[in-house]
């Protein structure tokens, strides 16, 4: 009896052993703690190099949440990820970068009314270049949606995806071709002039060619533009899909498309106004992308397109408050990577996140359990 | 009836062209019996007026045209300025040019043909690598001499194994010497402290990263920070942050031009003010001039150098070509007149060990400076620095290591 029962937990033991978690566990562990000493050891050898690793961190999650909302809102919707998102993103910036070096659109407030403050319009210019990356950007997820997503409709989901892969290729190597962006690496013409600041005893300029003095905190009034613009387009979503009947639509799809068909909402029209929104979020980001890291090339909405999904999955896809979460997380954990532990693992730490977040918490921070449909 | 008689038509044309073609390739064949007999009464008494051919092997097609047309015109007239010195050994030099379209079967061939039919002994060429390569294998094995004006790859000159290939030389450095160049520059600038920033995953930067290390190192430098970084990044503020604690002298990031529009771009933001140094993947017209502002860059040549040498070369190329030479039409130069020295300091046109022997142990004022060469076939000589001043690029200085 009491040899059997030694040998019963020997054998669930055993199984313990083999079939249980505890590898992974121990060793997901092991890394979060080296993670954290790295961490903690790093706020403790230098606060202020610490601030100001977090300060870099903002510029990246601000720019990743615009794009991570296009995905969410898309998944929560349709249950498409739009892999092309990404690409839309790549269009945002060239199309920005054309209206500026091009067109020079940013200057036509000063062309228009000469007396103007300067101030005033290069930031009326640069809201004009926005918004027309935001309108190129809406139409193009319309006509993507339109031509590749809608006959899918009521395909497996998988064929949809792959569609989305292909017209993520399409995007690219349409826009490698000579005549429409080009294949090579182009300087991006920022439309305002980059200002650093620094703190120490205040905040004060640095002027051209001045040595960031020991021990202060800089920051540019790029990530202050990218920050207050996110900010702003992200209130209007959100007041947008609170407020607006499209935005009720909106959740009411998301919701039960089926039963919102039957109160009588125009499912496609509104599966349509999901895209061009995500889509003109995602022009906005990579027109700020663009300025962050002025050189672009075809294949730049790659790699953010992809982080931003992560930042949307980690959020629990299909939540916008998550993905903004998510994305700010993603900026963090980034540069913080590459600050303090190595940088040219940054990337593999943020796809690492994604694999603990799928295994522990398949659904994200804010996402709700996934509703069996039958 | 009308297909059949299609049909009719082309046999009759397939008949005639292929008793042609037999005969198109017997032509050639015909006046080259007679040189052949000829060819072993040359070495026991060579023949005063007869011509010394050199082949020149450049991509006038394909995917680099320009460089091809370069190349060419460079080595065509430094064959020209020796002509009109009385040419080589008392012998006028005859030269043959193929094009090998920066391409490994293009230029096998090219080389197969004029070693196999025209009796070529003396190569200068390939401008690409990937074409210099192959080349290189066939003149190796067959004796021929061969040196090219600017394929950087190390295996150009070496065997798989790693010895040297006798016959083969090149007329440019190979890339990681330029980080040994860089350093010396640095040192001389009375810089002492760099930071290095280095693609983890491109040879080339790796190479010019490593040799900048050590020189710098040994001439008594220190390296405050190294941090690498991957291809597809555009964010390096985590980086740049560091920098600007380490607060060096030099930012050293020897990548391509589109890595240092990014990287010139933020650490400007940062308030990084430490001097941007690189190597020649900067030399581009698509470099940020605002970005690299301030910065510094080694290269093969600059047009702007005021050695004697280089200023009679830039008045010479111009009077005959209507343009400022580049850097591919000034190696291709040197090369060939590299080449045309070793066989009027061998004494012979027809033995091509004691040529590359002689090559081998050239020392040679050239455009692109005196050149000696190592025990591996490649130049020892000094390097351009090229700055970015004011929004353009401007000659500096001409470093030795």
């Amino acid at each position: 009896m009491n040899a059997t029962t030694t040998s019963a937990h020997r054998q669930l033991t055993g199984q313990w052993l083999v079939r249980g978690r505890w590898p992974g566990r121990l060793f997901l562990g092991l890394v979060l703690a080296v993670i954290v000493w790295k961490l903690v050891e790093s706020l403790l050898a230098g606060p202020m190099v610490f601030v100001q690793q977090l300060i870099n961190g903002v510029q990246l999650g601000m720019v990743y949440a615009l794009i991570a909302l296009g995905y969410t809102m898309v998944y929560g919707i349709v249950r498409l990820i739009n892999f092309a998102h990404g690409d839309v993103f790549m269009v945002g910036a060239f199309v920005s970068y054309y209206a500026i070096s091009g067109f020079r659109l940013h200057e036509w407030p000063s062309r228009v009314f000469p007396g103007m403050a300067d101030g005033a319009s290069i930031a009326i210019g640069t809201v004009t270049v926005m918004i027309l990356s935001m309108i190129v950007c809406a139409v193009l997820a319309v006509v993507i949606e339109r031509t590749a997503y809608k006959p899918l409709r009521d395909a497996p989901r998988i064929s949809a995806l792959i569609t989305a892969i292909g017209v993520s290729f399409f995007l690219e190597y349409f826009g490698a071709l000579d005549f429409v962006f080009t294949p090579s690496f182009i300087t991006y013409e920022r439309p305002f002039p980059v200002q650093t600041y620094y703190i120490q005893d205040g905040i004060h300029l640095l002027q051209a060619g001045q040595t960031r003095p020991a021990g202060s905190i800089t920051f540019s009034n790029i990530l202050v533009i990218i920050v207050i613009v996110s900010l702003i387009l992200l209130f209007l979503l959100s007041t947008f899909v609170q407020r607006t009947k499209t935005g009720k639509a909106m959740r009411a799809v998301a919701f039960d498309k089926p039963t919102a068909r039957l109160m009588g909402i125009d499912v496609s029209r509104t599966i349509s106004v999901t895209f061009a929104l995500g889509a003109a979020l995602a022009g906005a980001g990579g027109m700020l992308y663009a300025i962050a890291f002025p050189s672009i090339v075809f294949w730049m909405g790659i790699i953010p397109g992809l982080k931003a999904f992560i930042a949307a999955v980690l959020g629990g896809i299909g939540s916008l408050p998550g993905a903004f979460l998510g994305a700010l997380i993603m900026g963090q954990a980034e540069t913080l990577a590459g600050a303090y532990i190595s940088s040219p693992m940054r990337d593999a730490i943020a796809f690492t996140l994604l694999i603990i977040v799928l295994l522990y918490r398949p659904r994200g921070l804010f996402g709700e359990p996934e509703r069996e449909k039958a | 009836m009308k297909p059949r008689f299609l049909f009719a038509v082309l046999i009759v044309l397939a008949l005639v062209l292929g008793a042609c073609a037999p005969a198109a390739t017997e032509a050639p064949a015909e006046p080259a019996a007679p040189a052949a007999t000829e060819a072993p009464a040359e070495p026991a008494e060579p023949v005063a007026g007869e011509p010394i051919k050199i082949a020149i092997l450049s991509p006038l097609s394909g995917a680099v045209p320009t460089f091809g047309v370069s190349n060419r015109d460079g080595a065509l007239y430094a064959i020209k300025e020796w002509n009109a010195k009385g040419g080589v050994l008392g012998r006028p030099i005859e030269a043959i040019v193929e094009d090998s379209q920066c391409s490994a079967d293009p230029a096998v061939n090219a080389a197969n043909k004029v070693i196999g039919q025209d009796g070529v002994k003396f190569i200068v060429g390939e401008v690409c690598s990937s074409a210099s390569i192959p080349v290189s294998e066939i003149t190796n094995e067959a004796g021929v001499v061969q040196i090219s004006g600017t394929s950087t790859n190390p295996q150009v000159t070496l065997n798989l194994d790693g010895t040297t290939k006798e016959f083969v030389f090149r007329a440019c450095f190979i890339d990681p010497f330029q980080g040994t160049v860089g350093a010396a520059f640095a040192l001389k600038q009375g810089y002492k402290t760099a930071f290095i920033m280095y693609d983890q995953a491109n040879d080339y930067v790796l190479g010019l990263a490593e040799n900048f290390e050590k020189a710098f190192v040994e001439g008594g430098g220190t390296i405050v920070g190294k941090e690498s970084y991957t291809g597809t990044d555009t964010d390096f503020s985590a980086t740049l942050t560091k920098v600007a604690e380490a607060a060096p002298d030099v930012l050293y990031v020897p990548d391509y031009y589109n890595i240092i529009n990014l990287v010139g771009a933020q650490a400007k933001e940062k308030g990084v003010t430490a001097v941007m140094m690189g190597g020649d993947g900067w030399d581009s017209a698509d470099l940020d001039m605002a970005a690299a502002e301030g910065g510094f860059y080694t290269n093969h040549y600059s047009p702007e150098d005021t050695r004697p040498i280089v200023v009679d070369w830039v008045a010479n190329y111009q009077a005959e070509y209507g343009a400022v030479p580049d850097a591919l039409a000034t190696l291709a130069y040197d090369a060939t007149n590299l080449l045309l020295n070793a066989i009027e300091t061998a004494g012979t046109a027809d033995d091509t060990a004691a040529i590359a022997a002689a090559l081998a142990a050239s020392e040679w004022e050239g455009v692109s400076g005196k050149i000696t060469f190592d025990e591996q076939h490649n130049p020892i000589k000094a390097a351009v620095i090229l700055g970015v001043q004011g929004g353009r690029i401007t000659y500096v200085d001409t470093v030795a290591p």
